[in-house]
């Protein structure tokens, strides 16, 4: 079970000098759920461009199947199915058709393809749509759409480019529920997302970029235990008051964080920090205590304005 | 703000956007009609001239003349289908605009002063041209230039009208195929009216760009003779393409409405 | 640690090296829809025929053709326009329409995401410019004969002729795609096939030009496109048009090579 679908060393990507991707490693294994984090520009979508070898690899090695992307594309794309982060689908072709054609450029025979667009039609919640032009489409159905016709070739191996950006929140959780699905069927998803939930939900092991490096890697849970301590106490101040309280933070929680609208404080015992801030004559004008999720190791490890 | 301070706003926004891109139509406007008189009017005309038909004036002034009143048309109607397309379709700039005390009929009369200038700049550099040619006098060929002028704003309000009832950018092609190629052809601009078919003739008296043609044809080449031109008077021709341009006009106004404020 | 994935579908056996009809396919597809458009396509070049051919025809009379024999001028001008027409079809297809689906829908982005590969898109685009222009170039050889413009059953030669002219334009048209920046850079295309349509001897015999002129509109490629078709046209065959058919085949064929390149730099960024 611990075969490698995709394996990268000292991975790097330039953009003529600029360094998109910085020397990364890492392993997908057949049949988990992996996940690509990262704020804007961290290098995802670079990523997956290179996964998919549609974008030449730079420098370091990378197999994907064990195969090389540089002279065995072809190969390995007739088993991948992609969802890229913008949608690209054929606005001349109808629904159906862009299922089709996409299932043609697989070789798929059309006997083989026909009862593949039903069914994807269903799951994308397109059927009634199925014979309408893809423009008139609304942003949701697109994407759907989109996701759908990365599905055509029963890919082995499922690259999602931030899959449910502008998606409502019924079909975010509809999308989640396939895909876990497929992973349960045995597929293989790579997923980058900006939505820690959807990490949280669907990756069993992700990594966190920034500038091009990985600088973290784990199970979700793994990551909040350890980069982010239990809790999480929200405090919200009123008008010029935030400034004043910043100051007498020292050494009242393991970390604290002074955000444009309100101050984090990062703690493994609620009580006791918000006893000290009573202690200290701090009185916010709204407290919230929650516990600490994966946003606050994204957070954390991709820098806002930190104070330890 | 009044009515016509809102439609120069609106035609203020077009200047804006042509400032990206005025230098291919600059281009086109001084190359096009340099290369079709040098070859239609220099180079056919050498064969014209000392060929078999008789216009009595020489096939380059003929061209000259013609093809002043058809690139009238010609960026008349441009004027009229693709920026109105991408106006509530593509750039969906229209839109936008009517969000602000900018209403449709500014839009409208906006894109016709801004059209009126565009088409009065082409026209004088096409006219320049064609004296430098020696096809046209310059006196003359400047007199010509309102009506010309004329005859593009008459096919950019209908032609606005009828792309405000398309659904989408395919069916612009279909137009200048079918309508402006064909009066490009066939309205007197590479030959005489009186060389096609008798039944097709009427329908060629009956075209907006032959009015345009015989305008500019009866203002610059004084010595024309029936061979090249009709009897019809002048304000004849002149109400024909006034009330085309009115009626055009009006009904933009309601079509966009109707479009953009459904 | 290579892995023998059970892929139900799309085993690897099943990677062709050749897919560039696909892309017909696609189009195919998309083209059904449209039948409409390119019926009508057709209509240009035939207006074009009647008005020169009849109107100004009857101004010019007989004009010396290939060999100096004088030919009716509908019958000179007609091979010109079908060339005429069979480089502008190709130019549009593989500049305009190409450009919009490689900028802006990006529909090319997500086909090499398949086994596709971008020589299949270059071969499989050229093509379908090229498989148009069959069908235009065949309507328009049905029509000169109907029309009386030519006699000569060689006629039917012009049709893989044009198509050679639309491969040769259409090959460049698309190499000179991938260096196209913006909408505005589409002038260009205008500004270089207009005077090809207007000075390359498609409304005249070159000799009306000094010969200085005459040997700059030798290096016309459309020059050779129509000479090759009205030799057809008008029955009247020499060796020259080897010498045509040469300068189209190398045209073609660098812009080919270009275009192939040129697009898998842009597309496999
Ligand atoms: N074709 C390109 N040419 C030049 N630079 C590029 C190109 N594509 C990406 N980059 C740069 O590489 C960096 C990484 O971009 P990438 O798209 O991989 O980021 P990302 O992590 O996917 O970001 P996002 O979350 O915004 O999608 C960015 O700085 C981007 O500007
Ligand atoms: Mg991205």
């Amino acid at each position: 079970m611990s075969e490698n679908l995709v394996e990268a060393r000292g991975l790097t990507k330039k953009f003529d000098d600029f360094v998109a991707v910085d020397a990364i490693d890492f392993d997908i294994k057949k049949g988990e759920a992996f996940g690509f984090l990262g704020p804007n520009g961290a290098g995802k979508t670079s990523t997956m461009k290179m996964i998919t070898t549609v974008s030449p690899i730079t420098d370091g090695k990378m197999t994907v199947f064990g195969l090389d992307p540089n002279t065995q594309g072809r190969a390995i794309r007739s088993r991948l199915g992609v969802v890229p982060q913008e949608d690209n689908l054929d606005l001349e072709l109808t629904v159906a058709e862009n299922l089709f054609i996409y299932g043609r450029y697989h070789d798929m025979k059309k006997s083989e393809i026909n009862p593949r667009i039903d069914d994807l039609l269903d799951f994308a919640q397109l059927s009634e749509r199925r014979d309408s032009r893809v423009e008139p489409l609304s942003g949701g159905m697109k994407r759907r759409l989109t996701i759908a016709r990365a599905l055509i070739n029963d890919p082995d191996l499922i690259i999602l480019d931030e899959p449910t950006t502008g998606l409502d929140p019924q079909a975010r959780h509809l999308l989640w529920d396939r895909l876990y699905r497929l992973k349960r069927d045995g597929a293989t998803l790579i997923i980058t997302t900006h939505y820690m939930d959807e990490a949280e939900q669907l990756c069993d092991r992700l990594v966190v970029m920034d500038e091009g490096r990985i600088v973290a890697e784990g199970s979700p849970r793994q990551l909040i235990d350890e980069y982010a301590p239990r809790e999480v106490i929200e405090l919200r101040f009123q008008e010029g008051e935030k400034d004043g309280a910043a100051l007498k933070l020292e050494g009242i929680a393991n970390r604290s964080e002074i955000l444009a609208d309100r101050i984090l404080l990062y703690t493994d015992d609620a009580d006791t920090t918000q006893e000290r801030l009573h202690n200290r004559g701090i009185h916010p004008e709204q407290v919230l205590v929650r516990r600490s999720t994966l946003e606050d190791v994204f957070l954390k490890l991709t820098g806002r304005r930190l104070i330890d | 703000m009044t009515t016509l301070a809102r439609s120069l706003r609106f035609a203020e926004s077009e200047v804006i956007a042509y400032r990206r891109t005025w230098r291919g139509t600059v281009i086109t406007s001084f190359v096009n009609p340099v290369l079709f008189l040098a070859a239609m009017g220099a180079g056919l005309g050498s064969l014209v001239d000392d060929g078999a038909g008789e216009l009595g004036i020489s096939y380059l002034a003929f061209v000259a003349t013609g093809l002043l009143a058809a690139s009238a048309m010609q960026n008349g109607a441009g004027d009229g289908s693709f920026p109105v397309m991408a106006g509530i379709l593509w750039r969906k700039n229209f839109h936008g605009t009517i969000t602000t005390p900018i209403g449709p009929a500014e839009i409208i009369y906006g894109r016709l002063i801004w059209g009126l200038a565009r088409l009065t700049f082409v026209l004088v550099v096409f006219a320049v041209i064609a004296v430098a040619f020696g096809a046209i006098d310059l006196g003359p060929a400047l007199l010509a230039i309102p009506p010309a002028v004329l005859t593009g704003l008459a096919f950019t309000t209908c032609i606005t009208a009828w792309t405000l009832t398309q659904e989408d950018g395919r069916s612009l092609s279909t137009l200048f195929r079918f309508l402006i190629v064909p009066l490009f052809l066939f309205s007197g601009t590479f030959f005489p009216i009186s060389q096609l078919p008798d039944y097709i003739e009427p329908i060629a008296y009956a075209t907006p760009l032959f009015h345009g043609v015989e305008l500019v044809r009866k203002i610059t080449l004084p010595g024309a003779d029936g061979s090249i031109v009709t009897g019809i008077p002048l304000w004849a021709h002149l109400v024909y393409l006034v009330a085309m341009l009115l009626i055009g006009l009006y009904l933009s106004i309601r079509l966009l409405d109707r479009r953009i404020r459904p | 640690m290579s892995v023998e994935a059970p892929s139900r579908l799309t085993p690897i056996g099943r990677v062709t090296p050749f897919r560039a009809q696909r892309i017909w396919e696609k189009n195919f597809i998309a083209y059904r829809r449209l039948w409409k458009v390119v019926f009508s396509g057709f209509f240009e070049p035939v207006f074009y025929l009647f008005a020169v051919g009849i109107g100004v025809g009857a101004l010019v009379g007989d004009v010396p053709g290939p060999g100096g024999a004088l030919v009716p001028y509908a019958a000179f001008v007609a091979p010109a326009m079908m060339a005429a027409s069979a480089m502008n079809g190709a130019v549009i297809e593989t500049t305009f329409n190409i450009f919009f689906k490689l900028k802006f829908q990006k529909v090319y982005e997500g086909v090499l995401t398949t086994p596709m590969q971008p020589s299949d898109i270059a071969i499989g685009e050229i093509g379908w410019a090229l498989l148009r222009g069959v069908l235009y170039s065949t309507a328009f050889v049905v029509v000169m004969f109907a029309m009386g413009m030519t006699r000569s059953w060689l006629a039917f030669l012009a049709i893989p002729a044009a198509t050679l002219v639309g491969f040769a334009f259409g090959a460049v048209g698309m190499a000179a795609t991938t260096y196209m920046r913006s909408w505005q850079d589409f002038d260009l295309v205008t500004l270089v096939t207009m005077p090809l349509f207007l000075f390359s001897g498609t409304f005249y015999p070159l000799d009306v030009y000094p010969p200085f002129i005459q040997n700059v509109a030798k290096i016309s490629p459309l020059y050779h496109g129509t000479e090759l078709l009205r030799g057809f046209t008008l029955g009247i065959v020499d060796w020259s048009m080897l010498g045509h058919t040469g300068f189209l085949l190398v045209m073609g064929l660098v812009g080919a090579a270009v275009a192939n390149r040129r697009l898998d730099g842009m597309l496999r960024k």
